[in-house]
């Protein structure tokens, strides 16, 4: 017999976790009097959010499960943003929640709140524990379910009490739920459907999605773009997905994407989906697809496929495998035409200079400076695309954004947590002077821990993205101004960060050899014109 | 684009708090409809079945059935052929029945093979179970007598023969 709370965290240790992202109260005290005994690293965050967006960020660097840990009632509460955000881009997290006292529960006692109910449309499961003797099985069950088909969060809701009693500790060696096997391997017929229409087409064109980064399916995606010889677009998700150097890389698509390689799906005639859910960022409420265009859709979840459009051949299972096996049977297509008409369509990016900061020559210089594992954060705004533009994502580099939900105020947490995931990675976060202030907290949890990251903040004094939304409907009037912000660099020196303040394009070199040349967390702070557009 | 075609799904799902929550949760904020909902536990103390009646075309049904089955809880959907299967509700009524239409309550209620569960000096309880046609028809002709209040368990259904919800592959598996 042991007490719970030290059970959960051995179970923690079997699962591999050795770091968690956390804020303590009152209601999860024993879980983290248990922690403090424990070889487990515990990073104590600046407020509860960032504790969901650092564990994101970890387990989107490590492949592993990410964990967070918060108290009942606002501590939990503080997480939402976090789980919902980690929930739309399918992240796979434990997110441990403090409870009041089982016989306590529904009388709106102090600091209490339906996290369970609260969470139930955006996670992928989640438990309000009642008997302290099923928790074995429970964190069995959560990991293997955050973690396999479609990743996501899954929360377990942990009464006070019941983190004191004694159970059991045996640990499942296996699962059994009778409800949940997900399909990992691609149905045979459906592989060979997939092959035929491939081998019928005559302008195919591959559409990688943020699905391949989460299966780490680069390799198999690459052996089959040069096997069968078809040219990638990739979403904002999907960035990184296939190497942006390669002769078969065509560019991003979507509302922000490149306008040739939204250009490049309407003239397809075959359209192969890999894990990407045609988002409507990604296919503009589906208008870039053509009417009569055939379409292969391979994702491990299938209600993502035939969700927004219609598939001829829908084909279910793990990226990695079924790619594998189409890569046994594929054959090359002669797509020399279709490649060098594609080629013929790019077009090279200039940078302008104007009396402030170009941040996309910003992120150029920036990307021409940073090394070959490079991880790249964008926060969200303008500076998100911006960055996804303009940060050249060779292999061994990775990108990261909040895609799905658009959460501003992720960027530095979730840098934070990509850091500490490979601590021998350059790690940037980019952000705005909006998104910057919605995690400035943060900025006590990189100095107490010297995070040895690097921020880049975009300041034009204004949220940018809906400044332009507002211009261009609405015009002129009403924009949203963020007046009165602080100074930037003198605030991160109060934390004792160091900082510098850029507000030409001439001073960009010398600041970023600085900020990578130092060693320990380093603010840039460049100064933008607020007109200054997204694309 | 089809017709919005009823169809009745029978849905197994865990035994367990939370497990309607997340269903009915699903359907409103998906913006699904659902006709009816009725749910009891099964030969199995651990798994229980819902019988839900929902409208929509054949792309509604296809991402309610996806949906569903991505929740952990739910074991298994199926669609009910109409033809193939058994359906049944039961509806407790009570009308208006003083002397003079007492006699004549009954015998309409002989005749739906329904029975008389409650009687007062002003009332006539009824209980009958049958399918919405059956339980539609018998509204209506009680109509005239005045109906004071009406309850019903949502539809429940079963598949004729011998075969088994547990005989059905889960979704994913088929094609």
């Amino acid at each position: 017999m042991l007490k719970a709370a030290e059970a959960i965290v051995r179970f923690l240790v079997e699962e591999g976790v050795d770091t968690v992202f956390g804020y303590p109260g009152g209601y999860i005290v024993h879980v983290y009097e248990a922690l403090r005994k424990s070889d487990i690293r515990h990073i104590l965050v600046r407020q509860e959010s960032a504790a969901a967006h650092s564990a994101n960020g970890y387990a989107r660097v490590s492949g592993k499960t990410g964990v967070c840990i918060a108290t009942s009632g606002p501590g939990a509460t503080n997480l939402i943003t976090g789980i919902a955000t980690a929930y739309m881009d399918s992240i796979p997290l434990v997110v441990l929640t403090g409870q009041v006292p089982s016989s306590m529960i529904g009388r709106d006692v102090f600091q209490e709140a339906d996290i369970t109910g609260a969470t139930e449309s955006f996670t992928k499961h989640n438990y309000l524990v009642k008997d302290a003797s099923q928790l074995p099985r429970i964190f069995r069950e959560a990991f293997h379910i955050a973690s396999t088909g479609r990743p996501g969060p899954v929360l377990i809701d942990l009464p006070h009490d019941i983190q004191a009693e004694d159970i059991p500790c045996n640990y499942p060696e296996t699962v059994q739920i009778t409800g949940y096997k997900p399909t990992v391997k691609g149905h045979a017929g459906q592989i060979k459907r997939a092959l035929k229409a491939i081998a019928e087409s005559e302008r195919p064109l591959i559409l990688a999605g943020g699905g391949v980064n989460l299966s780490r399916a680069h390799a198999e995606l690459l052996t089959f773009s040069e096997k069968s010889g078809i040219p990638v677009v990739h979403t904002l998700m999907g960035k990184g997905a296939f190497p942006s150097n390669h002769a078969h890389y065509v560019g991003m698509i979507g509302t922000h994407g490149f306008s040739y390689a939204n250009e490049a799906v309407r003239m397809a005639d075959l359209m192969v989906f890999i894990g990407a859910r045609i988002a409507d960022r990604t296919a503009g409420g589906t208008q870039i697809l053509p009417e009569n265009m055939s379409i292969v859709h391979i994702d491990v979840d299938p209600a993502e496929i035939g969700k927004i459009v219609g598939t001829q051949v829908p084909l279910v299972g793990d990226l990695g495998q079924i790619l594998k096996k189409m890569n046994e049977k594929i054959k090359r297509k002669d797509t020399s035409a279709w490649l060098e008409t594609l080629g013929t369509m790019k077009t090279e990016e200039t940078y302008k200079t104007g009396s402030l900061v170009n941040p996309k020559k910003a992120i150029r210089v920036l990307s021409g400076k940073l090394n070959d594992t490079a991880i790249m954060v964008a926060d969200v705004g303008q500076n998100q695309f911006w960055t996804a533009r303009h940060f050249d994502d060779l292999p061994g580099r990775k990108f990261m954004t909040s895609g799905g939900m658009g959460t501003m105020g992720y960027g530095i947490p979730a840098a934070v947590g990509a850091k500490i995931a490979a601590p021998e990675r350059q790690v940037v976060a980019v952000t705005g002077d909006g998104g910057f202030q919605m995690s400035i907290f943060e900025l006590g949890t990189i100095a107490a821990n010297n995070i040895d990251l690097k921020m880049v903040l975009f300041n034009n004094s204004h949220l940018g993205m809906v400044r332009e939304i507002q211009k261009r409907v609405f015009g002129q009037t009403g924009h949203i101004a963020l007046e009165k912000n602080p100074n930037f660099v003198m605030l991160a020196s109060a934390y004792g960060i160091k900082g510098v303040r850029v507000t030409s394009d001439d001073e960009l070199e010398a600041a970023f050899d600085q900020a990578l040349g130092h060693k320990g967390p380093f603010l840039v702070e460049c100064v933008v014109d607020p007109d200054e557009s997204t694309l | 684009m089809s017709v919005n075609n009823r169809h009745v799904l029978s849905v197994l799902v865990e035994n367990q708090a939370g497990v309607l929550s997340r269903v009915s949760g699903l359907f409103s904020r998906r913006g699904y409809n659902i006709d009816s909902l009725s749910v009891g536990v099964t030969e199995d103390p651990a798994i229980s079945r819902m019988t839900i009646v929902v409208k929509g075309d054949r792309y509604i049904l296809e991402q309610i059935k996806k949906q569903l089955n991505k929740l952990i809880d739910v074991i298994k959907v199926i669609d009910l052929d109409k033809d193939k299967s058994v359906f049944r509700e039961l509806m407790l009524i009570k009308v208006n029945a003083r002397e003079n239409s007492r006699a004549s309550i009954i015998e309409i209620v002989d005749i739906f093979r329904a029975s008389v569960v409650d009687v007062s000096n002003e009332t006539l309880t009824v209980e009958m179970t049958g399918d919405e046609d059956k339980i539609e028809a018998f509204i209506s002709l009680m109509k005239p007598y005045g109906i004071r209040e009406i309850v019903r368990t949502g539809l429940t259904a079963l598949e004729r023969g011998s075969k088994e919800i547990k005989s059905y592959k889960k979704y994913g598996e088929e094609d």
